[in-house]
């Protein structure tokens, strides 16, 4: 995959949200790559924690930063160039909500639904469940909606 | 022996072999499981990726469901649950603001009693070492090497899950070694296979584990162990497209660690689900050539 270049420098107000969803500071990076050049998932990146970062290792939690920069994207309406990935985020999330416990077959179902892919991995998805490892019934709790609803309160009255 | 068990989501569905292997080996050691009443799903992935307080919340709680039921240990075999579990409890620890921010948003409050553990810790353990020990009768299997593969959750990030060495991890390796299964050494033990990019970025995936079951090959194993739910799932049932993708025929035989443990210890293998993976698992019950 080629690599855009990053065109803006990194303002301030930007590393200090990150710092706000992340609990990392970038700044103590001294940009050595070692984050970038070990992924062994950089062949798939459109850009690499180096470019989204300029920082590096000195205790910095790479993966809290990246989970970090994804939350800002999503609060901003950033839309993602591969829209696979946060549509199976919200149907899991979704599912999850409302049974308590993930339900693969009703996620898969939404997953085609958001993505609009309906055939892909049909033929695996037979042989799993023929294999008895997919569950036909979902289990049912109210407990993780409770959950959701509370932690969404809570961030709503963040200031 | 009596400890808290959270299997999670996919230990009741896409690895039933897991739990049912994970399960017997507890049965054979008379080790009782107990899974909290009502467990929730930790939230995994998608959690983590779009709510900091949730992904935290929703691992808590169900700590705090086994610490009502007067549990002070829970074991957790998958590896992703296993590390969220984990990542929780160490940031609760961290911040006093989190976790206040937690308890609110949890039915009641967690006194933060819990001890998370591992089946391999577990099974490392000096008690459980002696049963194993006295109780294998790996037979065949002796002569037949695996190559244990760690993958990342298990032992990363290393200031978390304080497991193992992270780079060259040898527990799996110890707990096969004491029923008397060969283990291997290789390079892949904590590449990573893609984990959950398997429905949504396949490619990622076929391109990651192309490279493990190479490497496993060139060593000689015989199967490739496995503690992680995730890896099962991209190394077991893509096992086929890489095959097709990349002209080759590797034909490794993905296993759980427990369903390994579990042969070695002389149970049925109709108890460990043997025939529920994609890739054949026979040939390694064949006898040795």
């Amino acid at each position: 995959m080629k690599l855009k270049p990053v065109e803006a420098s990194l303002s301030s107000d930007f590393a200090e949200a990150i710092k706000k969803a992340s609990g990392e500071n970038i700044y103590i990076c001294f940009q050595c790559k070692k984050c970038t050049v070990g992924c062994p998932l950089m062949f798939a990146m459109d850009m690499t924690p180096t470019q989204i970062i300029h920082a590096i290792r000195q205790g910095v939690d790479i993966a809290r930063i990246m989970d970090g920069v994804k939350i800002i994207a999503q609060q901003r309406g950033i839309k993602p160039p591969v829209i696979s990935v946060p549509a199976f985020y919200n149907a899991a999330l979704t599912n999850v909500k409302i049974f308590g416990r993930m339900y693969e077959l009703g996620l898969i179902a939404d997953l085609k639904r958001r993505t609009g892919e309906f055939t892909k991995d049909m033929g695996m998805g037979i042989k799993m469940f023929s294999k008895g490892k997919l569950k036909i019934i979902p289990h049912y709790s109210a407990r993780a909606r409770r959950i959701f609803n509370r932690v969404k309160q809570l961030e709503r009255n963040k200031p | 022996m009596k400890i808290a068990y959270y299997p999670g989501c996919s230990l009741h569905s896409t690895a039933r072999e897991y739990a049912a292997s994970f399960e017997a080996v507890c049965d054979k050691l008379g080790i009782e499981l107990v899974e909290p009443d009502d467990w929730i799903c930790c939230g995994t992935t998608p959690a983590h990726s779009t709510d900091h307080l949730l992904s935290i919340a929703l691992p808590v709680e169900n700590l705090r469901l086994a610490e009502k039921m007067g549990f002070d240990r829970i074991v957790v075999p998958c590896a992703s649950c296993f590390q969220r579990l984990k990542t929780a409890a160490f940031e609760i620890n961290q911040a006093r603001k989190l976790f206040d921010d937690v308890n609110k948003a949890l039915d009641e409050p967690y006194k933060n009693t819990v001890k998370i553990l591992h089946p391999i810790e577990l099974f490392l353990e000096p008690e459980i070492q002696k049963s194993l020990k006295e109780l294998s009768k790996p037979g065949d299997l002796a002569e037949k090497p695996v190559a244990c593969y760690y993958g990342c959750l298990l032992v990363r990030p290393p200031k978390i899950m304080q497991f193992d060495a992270y780079e060259y991890p040898v527990k799996m390796d110890e707990v096969l070694g004491s029923v008397g299964i060969p283990t291997l050494d290789w390079r892949c033990k904590t590449s990573c296979c893609g984990a959950a990019f398997s429905l949504t970025e396949t490619d990622v995936v076929i391109e990651l584990t192309q490279k493990i079951f190479e490497e496993a090959r060139k060593v000689g194993a015989r199967a490739i162990a496995v503690a992680c739910p995730l890896c099962h799932a991209n190394l077991d049932t893509r096992q086929e497209e890489v095959e097709r993708k990349f002209a080759a025929n590797y034909g490794i035989p993905i296993l759980y660690f427990t369903q390994l443990m579990g042969l070695a210890l002389g149970i049925e293998a109709s108890r460990l689900d043997l025939d529920r993976h994609l890739t054949n698992t026979r040939p390694l019950l064949a006898p040795a050539c």
